[in-house]
C-alpha cells in the first residue's frame, strides 16, 4: 500500500515535470503556431547552467535562479534569431528547422561542457527524506519539486487568466493580426511568451538535474513524451496540457512499477517479465493514439481555434 | 506536376547523369585505389536513398509529413536479424517476410494515423515509432539495446553473393534506380494523381467522387513497404541490427534528405542522401563538432532553399546561361 502511494507521488511528480515542458510547448504552439522540437534543448541547457552555476556560486538556490533567468534569456534569443523567420510557414519547415536547432544545441553543449555528464549535487538540507504518512519516508527534494511545480502552474493560471498580459496571450492565440492591429507589440509579445516557453523547459531541467545524469540529449526523449501531453489534452490548451502530463505521468510510472506483476498475474513468469517492459513502455504512446482515434482533436481543444 | 521540357539536355538531367555514372564506376575506382572506404559509404548512401526515396512517395507527393519513417528500416532490419539469428539464413524467406511485416505494419499505423491532419499526423507517425523503438529495446532475446550481430548475410541459394562487396553495391544500386523508377511512373499514373490531387486540396477531391483515404492508404504502405526493403539492405550491410536504427532522430535524418533534396522530385532523395552524407563526412573530416555547421545549414535550407538542390538545379536553367528568349515553361508546382 505504502509502495503504492509512493510511486504515486512519483508518477504525479513525473507530471507535474512534464507540464512545465508542455506549457511552453503548447503556448507557442497555440499562438505562434510552431511546432518546437529544440524545446528539449532548452530542458538540457538549463540543467547545464543549473551543473555550472552550482560550481561557480556553491549555493543550489543562486544556482538554480540563475539558470532559470539564462535559459529565459537564450530562449529569447533564440526566438529573435531563428524561431521568427519560421512563423507562419509550414510544420514541415517548423520540423526541419528546429530539429538544424537540435543538432547545434548538442553540439555547442559538447564543445562546451566536454562529452562527458556533469552531476548536479543536492545540498544537505534538501537531501533528506521526510515522513508524510506513518512510516514513509519520501525524498524532501522531490517533496520541494512538487511544491515548486504546483506553485508555477498556479503562476501560470494567474498569468494567463488574470493578467493584462495573460489577456494578450489569450487574445493572440486567438487572432494574431487582430492584436497586432490593436497596437500591441505582438513581436514583443512572441519573444516574451517563447523566452517563458524556455525558462519553464530549463526550470524542468534543471530540476530533474539532480535526479539524472546531466548529459547531452538528455531533453530529447522527454520532449515526445510532452508532445505526447499535449496532443493528448489538445494543443493549445494549459489545462488540458497540465490534466493530460499528471495523467501521463502517473500511468508512466505506475506502468513502470507494477506492470510487471499484474502480468505475472496472467502470464507466464518468464513472458511477463518480457513482454512487461516493453508494454509498459508503449502504454502512454497506445494511450495517444487511442485518444486520437477517437478524439482527434485532443481532450480538451483549445476554445475559439 | 507537369513539365514542359523542350530538350532533354538540361543541368538536371547533367547532373542525374553525371550522379549515375559515377555510381556505376565507383566499383571500379576504388579496385583501383584499393581504398575500401568510398564503396561502403556510398553503399549506405544508396540504401538511405531508397528509404529516403520511399519518404519522397508520401511526403513530397501526398503532402503527409511521416515523422517516423525510420520504423520501417528497423522492422526491415530486425526481420532479417531475428530470422538469421533462429538459424534461417536464406534471402527467399527473410527478404518477402520483411516486406509482408513492413506493409502490414504501415497499414495499421496509416489507417489510424491518415484520420488526423497536419501537426498531430506529424506527433502519432513519430508515437508509433517510438512504440516499435520500444518494442525492440526491450527484445532481451535479440539483443534489447545493444543490438543484435548479423552474423550471415542474407544467402539467395548460390545465385547472387551478397557477402562480396561489390556485388552487393550493384545489387543496392540496382534496387534504388528501379524504386526511382517505379516511383515516378507511380506518381505519374491516374493513382499518383490522385494523391497529389489530395495533397493540394483533398475536399475537392473528395467532391469529385475520389476515396482519397483508400489512395493515401496505399500510398502509405507502398512507402512502408520500400522502405523496409531499405531496412532489410541496411542490415545486410552493417550485418548489425539495434534500436538505434529506429531512433527518431533517424526518421529526422529521412526527411531533411527528402527535403536538401527536394520534396516531389524523383531524383531530389538520392541527391539529397548524396548531399547529407557526403557533406557529414566532409566537415567531420574539418571537425569534431561537425553538427554544429549541419544545424544552422538546414535552417538556411529551410529558410532560403526551400525547393532543395532540385530546385536549384530548375533555377540554373540553360536560358540564364545562355540569354535567349526563354522557351521553357517555368515548372508548374503548387
Amino acid at each position: 500500500m505504502l509502495l503504492i502511494v509512493e510511486q504515486c507521488l512519483n508518477g504525479l511528480q513525473f507530471g507535474l515535470l512534464l507540464f512545465l515542458l508542455a506549457a511552453g510547448l503548447t503556448l507557442v504552439f497555440g499562438i505562434m503556431d510552431l511546432v518546437n522540437l529544440a524545446h528539449g534543448s532548452l530542458y538540457m541547457i538549463g540543467a547545464y547552467f543549473a551543473a555550472s552555476f552550482a560550481v561557480l556560486t556553491g549555493s543550489f538556490v543562486a544556482a538554480a535562479l540563475l539558470a532559470f533567468v539564462a535559459t529565459l534569456l537564450v530562449g529569447m534569443a533564440v526566438e529573435v534569431i531563428a524561431m521568427r523567420r519560421l512563423y507562419g510557414r509550414d510544420h514541415l519547415d517548423h520540423v526541419l528547422g528546429t530539429f538544424g536547432l537540435i543538432l547545434f544545441f548538442n553540439e555547442l553543449v559538447r564543445l562546451i561542457w566536454g562529452p562527458a555528464g556533469l552531476s548536479l549535487p543536492l545540498p544537505a538540507w534538501l537531501s533528506t527524506a521526510t515522513e508524510i504518512l506513518p512510516g514513509l519516508y519520501y525524498p524532501t527534494y522531490r517533496i520541494a519539486i512538487l511544491v515548486v511545480t504546483l506553485a508555477v502552474a498556479l503562476f501560470l493560471y494567474v498569468l494567463v487568466m488574470r493578467t493584462r498580459v495573460g489577456m494578450l496571450i489569450r487574445a493572440g492565440a486567438s487572432n494574431r493580426e487582430m492584436v497586432g492591429a490593436l497596437g500591441i507589440n505582438i513581436k514583443l509579445l512572441n519573444t516574451l511568451v517563447f523566452g517563458l516557453g524556455a525558462a519553464l523547459a530549463g526550470l524542468a531541467g534543471l530540476m530533474q538535474a539532480p535526479i539524472l545524469t546531466v548529459q547531452i540529449g538528455m531533453g530529447e526523449n522527454i520532449l515526445i513524451l510532452a508532445f505526447v501531453v499535449i496532443i493528448i489534452g489538445g494543443i493549445g490548451s494549459i489545462r488540458g496540457a497540465f490534466i493530460a502530463a499528471i495523467v501521463v505521468g502517473l500511468i508512466d510510472t505506475i506502468g513502470r512499477a507494477f506492470l510487471v506483476d499484474l502480468l505475472r498475474a496472467v502470464l507466464s513468469q518468464t513472458a511477463a517479465s518480457t513482454a512487461g517492459p516493453a508494454l509498459s513502455s508503449m502504454l502512454i504512446y497506445l494511450m495517444m493514439a487511442i485518444v486520437l482515434v477517437l478524439r482527434p482533436e485532443g481532450l480538451f481543444p483549445a476554445s475559439g481555434k | 506536376m507537369m513539365r514542359h521540357v523542350t530538350s532533354w539536355v538540361t543541368p538536371r538531367s547533367i547532373v542525374i547523369a553525371g550522379l549515375i555514372a559515377i555510381l556505376v564506376l565507383l566499383p571500379a575506382y576504388t579496385r583501383m585505389t584499393g581504398n575500401q572506404f568510398p564503396l561502403t559509404l556510398f553503399t549506405r548512401i544508396l540504401i538511405l536513398a531508397i528509404a529516403a526515396t520511399s519518404l519522397n512517395l508520401i511526403l513530397g507527393y501526398g503532402g503527409m509529413v511521416s515523422f517516423g519513417h525510420a520504423a520501417y528500416l528497423g522492422l526491415g532490419g530486425y526481420a532479417v536479424g531475428i530470422l538469421a539469428h533462429e538459424g534461417m539464413t536464406s534471402g527467399f524467406v527473410q527478404w518477402p517476410l520483411a516486406l509482408v511485416v513492413s506493409a502490414l505494419f504501415s497499414l495499421i499505423v496509416g489507417a489510424l494515423c491518415l484520420r488526423t491532419r497536419g501537426v498531430y499526423f506529424i506527433m502519432i507517425t513519430l508515437a508509433f515509432a517510438q512504440m516499435i523503438y520500444y518494442v525492440a529495446v526491450a527484445l532481451d532475446r535479440y539483443g534489447g539495446d545493444d543490438g543484435l550481430t548479423i552474423y550471415r548475410r542474407s544467402e539467395f541459394a548460390g545465385l547472387i553473393d551478397l557477402g562480396n562487396k561489390t556485388v552487393f553495391y550493384y545489387v543496392c544500386l540496382a534496387l534504388l534506380l528501379a524504386a526511382i523508377y517505379l516511383g515516378a511512373r507511380l506518381v505519374n499514373s491516374r493513382f499518383g494523381m490522385v494523391i497529389q490531387g489530395a495533397r493540394s486540396n483533398e475536399r475537392r477531391m473528395r467532391a469529385i467522387g475520389f476515396p482519397t483515404f483508400r489512395y493515401r492508404l496505399a500510398c502509405f504502405v507502398i512507402a512502408g513497404t520500400l522502405c523496409g526493403l531499405a531496412g532489410v539492405l541496411l542490415a545486410n550491410h552493417t550485418d548489425f541490427i539495434s534500436p538505434a536504427v529506429m531512433h527518431w532522430t533517424r526518421s529526422g535524418d529521412l526527411i531533411v534528405m527528402v527535403v536538401l533534396g527536394g520534396m516531389g522530385s524523383s531524383f531530389g532523395p538520392l541527391f539529397g542522401a548524396v548531399a547529407l552524407l557526403v557533406l557529414e563526412e566532409a566537415l567531420s573530416g574539418i571537425t569534431e563538432y561537425w553538427q554544429i555547421i549541419l544545424g544552422p545549414l538546414l535552417l538556411l535550407v529551410v529558410l532560403f532553399a526551400r525547393r532543395g538542390i532540385d530546385g536549384v538545379l530548375d533555377a540554373v536553367a540553360w536560358t540564364r546561361l545562355f540569354p535567349v528568349k526563354r522557351l521553357e515553361a517555368k515548372a508548374g508546382r503548387g
